[in-house]
């Protein structure tokens, strides 16, 4: 019986911490091609959800062709973002692009609060919800389409980033800029890149837990720090860690929340956030950084 | 010769005119609705009540000749707002009475201020506390959830449903939800097997309801606003758990069938009868004003009038018929209000006295079950 219900937390958990890893992706992305922390990254992930709502509603669109319209428009709303608010800054400090994205995202948030209105919406999940039982415990399609989808994105990135030119030169962005600009890189454009790809996860990530927790104007302010979290965990890579940091999280929360006390399950995730910081700031993956004298 | 007609027909012009300026002065009405902000769902339909029936007031010629005046502000649900608002109504609009705020958290904040102001309150919101111990210008319409808590244990104590576990959400509605259900308990010979809460934004309680499978309840109560209590359904068809679930008067609007979807069915809760008002016996004394209260909000805003608008147009009604019996100060209105006897209102039947500004008894709620998409009464 206890493990039965072990099993449940686990489960549960990793399947919001696939979705905080792909968050905490997004993160990385933009962080490591810009050293910006895009603090609206959560507004992307609300805007995937919905998005795809008004196309299966107002544009009664089948689903097939509704997702992929919402994640265009998600990745047009990065874009814009990108262009307006990042690129013209004069003096990129990074004071001053944290407050530009905090800016941002109360921004997207106000604006999505007046098209979308304040209520909370349900969407239909992509397979039914008729609960598949593993072991003792029970999970929904829904858990598999983000696993299958979370998993899929994860190889993506890794073809992209290792297998592709452009993939390698935002990744040169990330070691050096300076020698990136140097060898040829049009580092703008690699900044410009690194915002459609975050906000395409971002987008996905969305969609696909649209169906379980409903989404309204303001989901994406928690997902958005815990998928901060997951990232930080991970070390601010994009890779492999961060998706660990993120089922790490997840599956911690849950058996917190489950175990210890259901009132705590936020200040679990902000607790490993703190000693994390405190602790190993580099992330559970993430080499040291070290100064040449 | 001339002149002198003209002063004396100006000065009866004048005297004429500033007649009618002193009989129409209209009587200042001030609302604190939390229409935007988390708790958007109880202001909005409160403010589209008041207005709704102000205006209509207005339009069949005022109360005792004198048109009522709304003065709105919205608190986004957010207690230091609702103070700084109520201050303003009253040293600023010189309201003589105050509608609101929506939520019990608002309402202790702004409590001193309208003693301090001297200026009836009468609130939309549910909490208990707001009007026990009885403060002189406090008043609530909103049925208290000790009642609510009180007609869910009266039903399972009839059907020996005894041990319960409740998940409440960890706000000031959900606070004071588990309260009632904690000291209630032993009263009607229930026991809480385990007490878990979640948090009003959490999208997942699978870890709560597993540990509550675990426990072997033979009921688990959801206390909660929405859309919380829709993801519990969820998770409970989800889980595969076939415990009887109960809700709270909190999601007794068609939005949780909307959200919870085919996890709503026979979902049970306490309900303001204004959601089954069609459905309600003839011998019913609200039925009259139920039905017109729902096809005029249907009228007026294209969708369901539900039970938090009722609390708004309540407290309109309340201070209507204060000022027909001939009020027409603040202290003069908290009189009348005080002696208001069978008033049946949205919320029930309003009795309020000395000792009791709460003014419902049982009969302000309905037990109801969620079948076919629809509400039906439970017997």
């Amino acid at each position: 019986m206890q493990f039965d219900q072990i099993l449940q937390y686990t489960l549960s958990g990793l399947s919001t911490g696939a979705i905080y890893a792909l968050i905490g992706i997004g993160f990385s992305i933009i962080y490591n091609a810009t050293g910006i922390i895009n603090f609206a990254q959560g507004e992307f992930v609300m805007l995937g959800g919905l998005f795809t709502l008004s196309c299966l509603e107002f544009l009664k669109l089948p689903l097939w062709a509704a997702i992929p319209c919402a994640i265009a428009a998600s990745t047009l709303v990065g874009i814009l973002f990108e262009r307006l608010a990042i690129r013209p800054l004069k003096q990129p400090t990074p004071i001053n692009l944290v407050i530009i994205t905090i800016g941002g995202s109360i921004l997207i948030r106000g604006l999505a609060m007046l098209v979308w209105g304040k209520d909370t919406h349900s969407v239909s999940p992509f397979s039914g919800d008729n609960p598949i039982a593993i072991g003792g415990a029970t999970i929904l399609p829904q858990h598999l389409w983000i696993f299958a989808i979370t998993l899929i994105i994860i190889f993506l990135n890794k073809i992209y980033f290792y297998h592709t030119i452009s993939g390698k030169a935002m990744r040169a962005c990330s070691y050096n800029r300076r020698a990136a600009g140097l060898v040829g890189i049009d580092v703008r454009r690699m900044v410009l890149f690194s915002f459609i790809i975050s906000s395409a996860m971002g987008a996905v990530a969305g969609i696909i837990i649209a169906p379980l927790t409903m989404t309204a104007y303001d989901v994406g302010v928690m997902l958005g720090l815990k998928g901060f979290c997951a990232a930080i965990i991970g070390g601010m890579s994009s890779g492999l860690s961060t998706v660990i940091g993120g089922l790490i999280l997840g599956v911690l929360e849950s058996l917190g929340a489950g175990l210890i006390s259901s009132g705590y399950k936020d200040a679990i995730a902000f607790i490993i956030l703190l000693l994390i910081l405190f602790i190993r700031p580099q992330g559970l993956f993430g080499k040291s950084d070290s100064e040449r004298v | 010769m001339n002149i002198k007609v003209m002063n004396v027909v100006l000065a009866a012009v004048t005297l004429l005119f500033s007649a009618n300026v002193f009989a129409a002065s209209p009587i200042k009405i001030g609302a604190l609705f939390a229409v935007t902000g988390p708790a958007a769902f109880l202001g909005e339909p409160e403010r589209n009540s008041a207005e709704m029936v102000v205006n209509e007031i207005n339009r069949a010629g005022g109360v005792k000749g004198r048109k009522l005046e709304l003065v709105v502000y919205d608190t986004s649900g957010d207690a230091t707002k609702a103070v700084q608002l109520a201050t303003k109504l009253i040293k600023d609009d010189k309201v003589v009475a105050i509608i609101g705020p929506s939520t019990t958290g608002e309402t202790m904040a702004v409590i001193p201020v309208a003693e301090r102001g001297r200026v009836p309150l009468i609130s939309c919101s549910a909490g208990s506390k707001i009007t026990d111990p009885v403060k002189k210008w406090i008043f609530k319409t909103a049925q208290n959830d000790s009642l609510a808590v009180g007609r869910i244990y009266e039903y399972l104590q009839k059907t020996k449903q005894t041990k319960v576990s409740i998940l409440t959400v960890s706000d000031g509605f959900g606070a004071s939800g588990r309260e009632q259900l904690k000291s209630q308990a032993a009263k009607y010979g229930i026991t809480v097997v385990s007490d878990d809460t979640y948090g009003p934004k959490d999208t997942d309680m699978t870890a709560q309801l597993t540990k509550i499978r675990g426990s072997h309840s033979q009921t688990i109560i959801c206390w909660g606003t929405n859309p919380g209590p829709a993801l519990v359904a969820k998770n409970v068809r989800q889980l595969g758990i076939k415990t009887p679930l109960f809700m709270s008067h909190g999601v007794s609007s068609k939005k949780f069938i909307e959200l919870a979807g085919d996890a709503a069915e026979g979902v049970k809760l306490p309900s303001g009868k204004v959601v089954v008002a069609d459905l309600l016996p003839g011998s019913d004394k609200q039925k009259k004003s139920l039905m017109a209260f729902v096809k005029d909000y249907q009228k007026h805003y294209n969708t369901e009038g539900d039970h938090f608008g009722g609390h708004a147009w309540d407290a309109v009604m309340l201070i209507k018929n204060a000022v027909n019996n001939g009020a027409g100060s603040a202290a003069g209105i908290r009189d009348q209000l005080e002696k208001t006897r069978g008033f049946a209102g949205i919320g029930g039947t309003f009795n309020y006295s000395t000792t009791d500004h709460a003014g419902l008894g049982k009969d302000a709620f309905v037990l109801v079950e969620v079948k076919k998409k629809d509400w039906m009464i439970v017997k």
